[in-house]
């Protein structure tokens, strides 16, 4: 119940940072020199023409009155025409490729808790050991080397000496798509491990000193419920606020490690959209990873709450 | 072998023979516990005083195995029913001890998981170790609820720690203990961080099912007087040593030890018309580098050359022929300690 309320009130903070943002991608594209319906006729236009144009594009209007239509327009699912290919909608364009993104979050963010969590937590069972150490370095290479290298190094190995995985595309079908998605959602996943595997290791030593773990020892608990049962879910508290702000941060890289393993998705098109100068496939996109950030910091919080009953109240 | 006649003092349950508590720091060995004995039996309910400082938390931890890392026992025997567990292999000494210690801790906040239900946070230990139904630890966690004066469990079960008020939460922890079906309770300062009023109350609670379970009591605590109310012995701690030990009557009236004598005379009285509180001048010495021969010498009023003449701490001996009445003052012969200093305290607590 008062997880049902807390929830409802987080989901009404929403709407003026949603708004906001809607604002903010439609001012980009004013605030870039050059008009529009010059790079759409081209510089030999005439006055006359271009001024036609400004009037069917609604350019001629006053500024409050563009962003309304444009807000309007978004709400529908209207984004606009892309230049780049005459006459395609942008958001056809935009949402026909999102599956593979959402896919390739979502399942690097699988990949990066799976592998998180053991190895925090068998650094955190014995500090100072030389497990602990290793998987404190290790990790710390992936920091120092950019996804898109990374990438390429999967390709090779996993790949093409290997042989085990495909290195491009999106497959066909459930099981295409998962053979397909593994490599770049395990580079995603690479890249957030240092931090994660520390900061929940960090958690967790803080946890396992406190008054209610002696507690749950002198209860006479085996040593993975008290790790488990009792360290993991404080200690995963402060982790998933990392994780969430990592998350955002992932979405950007997703253009990156999109390109390196062709895989159709929109930071793929946001590649060659900025690439061919098309503006308003580049603002979609811009909105799109602007609201799956806003998304993923409201999943952040609801985890949060969920996890530690004492975030409800605030 | 035929059982032991049922006269005098009961074998003692739990038995802590000359522990040695070390804590190795940047400085040195931090010698916490410096060779205390200690015992309770079944139903009895003993002591431990000392200031801030004095080891008497920490050896309460060591009774129950579970040292703050890097703490550790560095000698004696630790006895459960006659059987000393420190020889024995890490998990098997852990369960037996476990099995038959729990433990109440100073600020129930803390003590409590903040993240899981109060209520399955009581019926964990005869889920995952008693070995019951889901139903059946649930109807036991109700049960104990009740048995702490909890009103209303069914609904209390499902709330977590900050939702219940300082008393309550110190209950709950009391059920926790009481879930393991214990033998003997260590209680660090349970009632601290409480209300007067619901310290009465806790108190009364645990020496309800003190009484009612024949379970061993062993209560630290720096207020005397909640000692004096509940304990039938009391030990009093200095610098990691126990520098008397005895009967609380005897003890509190006719203290054979300087420094209790202070501590009873460092208790606020209402009455009076002094207007400073009496306190022992000086600190409590760094464990690290102990000073030779008796600890409190530095800060006692009465200390001589002989005092501090053995570099080794002054031995508990028996203040009169017979009697289980201890100090470690080597001078306790030669001072005369019961003329005014305790009057007040005392005289309230006999009426």
């Amino acid at each position: 119940m008062q997880y049902a309320l807390y929830v409802v009130r987080r989901l009404l903070t929403l709407v003026p940072v949603l708004l906001g943002i809607t604002f903010v991608v439609f001012l980009l594209l004013k605030l870039i020199p050059g008009d529009p319906a010059v790079t759409l006729l081209g510089v030999h236009a005439t006055p006359a023409s271009v001024a036609e144009l400004h009037k069917q594009m609604g350019l001629d209007k006053p500024l409050y009155q563009q962003y309304l239509s444009f807000l309007g327009h978004a709400l529908q699912g209207n984004l606009g025409v892309s230049y780049q290919y005459r006459g395609v909608s942008v958001s056809s364009l935009v949402f026909g490729n999102l599956a593979p993104t959402l896919w390739l979050i979502v399942v690097g963010m699988f990949f990066a808790i799976v592998i998180t969590v053991p190895l925090a937590m068998i650094s955190a069972n014995k500090p100072g050991s030389a497990t602990d150490g290793a998987v404190r370095a290790i990790p710390l290479i992936g920091i120092g080397l950019p996804s898109f290298w990374v990438g390429v190094m999967l390709i090779l190995l996993l790949g093409l000496k290997v042989k085990i995985l495909p290195v491009s595309g999106f497959g066909e079908g459930f099981t295409g798509h998962v053979q397909h998605i593994i490599l770049p959602a395990l580079t995603i996943a690479l890249a957030q491990l240092p931090i994660l595997i520390r900061s929940l290791r960090a958690s967790m030593l803080e946890v396992l000193v406190s008054d209610y773990i002696v507690t749950a020892k002198a209860k006479g608990l085996s040593r993975s419920r008290v790790m488990f049962g009792h360290a993991l879910r404080n200690a995963g508290v402060a982790s998933v606020t990392v994780l969430g702000v990592n998350l955002a941060y992932l979405i950007g890289s997703t253009v990156a490690v999109e390109k390196v393993f062709a895989l159709n998705g929109v930071g793929f098109e946001m590649y060659n959209a900025i690439l061919g100068r098309d503006l308003p496939v580049v603002q979609a996109i811009t909105l799109i990873f602007a609201v799956l950030v806003v998304m993923v910091n409201l999943l952040t919080d609801l985890a949060h709450a969920a996890l530690d009953p004492r975030v409800r109240l605030g | 072998m035929t059982a032991p006649a049922q006269s005098g003092p009961a074998a003692p349950v739990l038995e802590a023979v000359d522990l040695h508590v070390e804590i190795p720091l940047p400085m040195g060995q931090l010698k916490a516990v410096r060779g205390v004995s200690l015992s309770v039996g079944a139903g009895e309910a003993v002591g431990l005083v000392g200031e801030s400082g004095c080891g008497k938390s920490i050896t309460l931890r060591a009774l129950l195995g579970l040292l703050p890392v890097p703490a550790r026992v560095t000698g004696g025997a630790l006895l459960l029913d006659g059987v000393d567990v420190l020889g024995m292999a890490e998990r098997r000494r852990q369960r037996a001890l476990t099995d038959a210690i729990s433990m109440v801790f100073q600020d129930s906040l803390t003590a409590l998981n903040p993240v899981m239900r109060v209520g399955d946070q009581i019926a964990e230990v005869p889920r995952r170790r008693l070995g019951m139904s889901k139903a059946e630890a649930h109807a036991r966690a109700i049960d104990l609820m009740d048995q702490v004066g909890i009103p209303e469990p069914e609904q209390r079960y499902r709330a977590y720690p900050h939702q219940l008020s300082g008393g309550m939460r110190q209950r709950i922890c009391i059920a926790i203990a009481m879930s393991t079906e214990p033998r003997v309770i260590l209680a660090d300062e349970p009632t601290t961080a409480l209300d007067v009023t619901i310290q009465a109350q806790v108190l009364a609670v645990i020496d309800k099912l003190r009484v009612e379970r024949e379970l061993g009591l062993v209560l630290v605590s720096h207020d005397l007087a909640v000692v004096s109310q509940t304990c039938s012995r009391i030990y009093v701690m200095y610098a990691g040593r126990v520098v008397e030990a005895g009967q609380s009557l005897p003890l509190l009236t006719r203290s054979e030890h300087p420094y209790t004598d202070a501590l009873l005379r460092s208790v606020p009285d209402p009455d009076a018309t002094v207007e400073r509180l009496a306190s022992i001048p000086g600190q409590p010495p760094m464990l690290v580098d102990v000073p030779p021969g008796c600890a409190f010498a530095p800060r006692c009023t009465f200390a001589r050359d002989v005092c501090t003449a053995d570099p080794n701490p002054p031995e508990l001996e028996p203040v009169s022929v017979g009697g289980s009445h201890t100090t470690a003052c080597v001078r306790h012969q030669d001072i005369d300690l019961a003329s005014g200093a305790v009057s007040a305290f005392v005289a309230e607590k006999e009426a």
